[in-house]
């Protein structure tokens, strides 16, 4: 396939591994938070983590919208099924989080209720037109990726008249996120986690630009280079944060210009702002209430908010004993510290959002990292390709 | 969730906003309703069912040429 099989070849693989090997100050340990779920599989699922030296280590952040969603939202969201009568229309990554009380929109669906996994927000638009006599919620979760697709979907409503669509908006943030781990007890206290560069994320940053970043590059002086998905893309992005490093620099930079300009995609942005607005503060698992770091509806459209439409209680949720996903989700600890991790928790049994999404931390260790060494290799290892 | 693949368009409905793209043996029809310019033949990011981002084929060659380059003193 076209810019995707040339952005996988062995030949190169090992130039650029032999290139940070070079690169690596032995006397320095490099510590690389991937924030996005997309990152965290190239690295596990094409072996990226072994090509590197030993102190060349990568910390798995929370950019996956799936794993940082609160309980209490996928309880809000079967709710709305079961007490409301709706039908919920949502992306397949929901589908499978457990909710409260061992449940899940799946054993709602299973059990009768009126839940759709759909592709689009035009399928869930089309759901809405074909029964005119039922609500139709659409849950809209991600970050600013999937954002526009959901503006869109708001506005094609509002223009035909659909009266019975709605939508129920967990949409979050990137740069707030990537703010909270830095500000974080855990990074700022010495000796817990340090963190000294970032992948910026790849389909996000087409979205919003490279831009968003230099505040906290600067800020905070961490280098952040925008990385698309792949795993050369990948390996350069190292080589990039690698050499940033040791020259002192704390800059944005970007690896993946095929897609990802400094202004991102403006259309879209437009968009966006036209029907969301920024919300006060919003709950994201293992992060706590962080500040402005989500969307909510704007007044102009409150008809299609499905939190103004329905009664939405707000319940406590309970997290599964013994989970570490928050933990996980901040880079504090890794999968395997978790005493469930592969024992009662495992792809086809999650207990936690990690090991449910397919961009999850978790997932990624079971599927591709479960049988590596622990054990980090020397900085002059030699790596057999 | 932030899955997105490149690619390319093979036709174009003006009035529906929409795309034809093919990847591999797949057709599928996507909406533009993000972009702007976009003509057949042009790489897109297709992500839940919306061109997100045409791909630009002057900077992915540039990148390639980076990788290239690795392991040569800079």
């Amino acid at each position: 396939m076209k810019y995707v099989d040339e952005f996988r070849q062995h030949k190169l693989a090992k130039q650029l591994a032999a290139a940070i090997r070079d690169e690596v100050d032995t006397g320095r340990s490099y510590h690389l938070m991937e924030f996005c779920g997309g990152h965290t599989h190239a690295i596990f699922r094409y072996g990226v983590q072994d090509l590197m030296p030993g102190n060349v280590r990568f910390i798995h952040g929370p950019g996956c919208p799936v794993c940082v969603l609160p309980v209490g939202r996928i309880d809000n969201a079967i709710h709305l099924v079961e007490a409301e009568d709706v039908i919920l229309c949502t992306y397949g990554d929901l589908l499978r989080v457990p909710a409260s009380g061992r449940n899940s929109l799946i054993k709602v669906k299973a059990a009768g209720g009126d839940v759709r996994m759909v592709y689009s927000t035009q399928d869930a638009l089309n759901i809405a037109r074909e029964n005119p006599d039922r609500q139709v919620v659409f849950l809209a979760i991600g970050f600013e990726t999937t954002t526009p697709p959901s503006a869109v979907a708001l506005q094609q409503a509002r223009r035909e008249g659909l009266k019975n669509f709605s939508l129920f908006c967990n949409h979050v943030l990137t740069p707030a996120a990537i703010q909270n781990i830095l500000e974080s007890p855990e990074v700022r206290e010495i000796g817990s986690v340090a963190i000294h560069g970032f992948f910026g994320p790849s389909h996000v940053s087409s979205v919003i630009g490279s831009r968003p970043y230099e505040f906290f590059a600067e800020e905070f002086q961490r280098p952040v280079v925008i990385a698309g998905f792949e795993p050369l893309d990948v390996m350069q992005s190292v080589l990039m944060l690698i050499r940033q490093l040791n020259q002192g620099r704390y800059e944005v930079e970007n690896e993946y210009t095929r897609v990802v300009t400094r202004e991102g995609n403006q259309k879209a942005q437009r968009l966006v702002a036209e029907v969301f607005e920024l919300r006060r503060s919003f709950e994201w698992r293992g992060l706590g209430l962080v500040p402005y770091s989500a969307l909510k509806i704007k007044a102009d459209y409150q008809e299609y908010d499905a939190e103004q439409r329905f009664q939405i209680p707000v319940s406590p949720a309970k997290e599964v004993k013994g989970c570490e996903c928050p933990a996980i989700l901040r880079g504090a600890k890794r999968p395997t510290d978790c005493k469930l991790f592969g024992v009662v928790c495992t792809p086809d049994n999650p207990m936690g959002s990690c090991m449910v999404s397919s961009e999850g931390a978790c997932a990624a260790y079971w599927s591709y990292g479960r049988f590596r060494q622990p054990e980090a290799k020397s900085a002059s290892t030699e790596v057999a390709i | 969730m932030c899955l997105a693949i490149p690619a390319k368009v093979v036709a174009i409905d003006e009035l529906a906003d929409n795309a034809t793209v093919e990847l591999g043996e797949v057709r599928k029809a996507v909406s533009l309703a993000l972009v702007e310019n976009v003509t057949v033949g042009d790489f897109v990011l297709i992500h839940v069912g919306y061109a997100l981002n045409k791909v630009s084929e002057e900077e992915a060659q540039r990148t390639l040429e980076l990788f290239a380059q690795a392991g040569v003193t800079p």
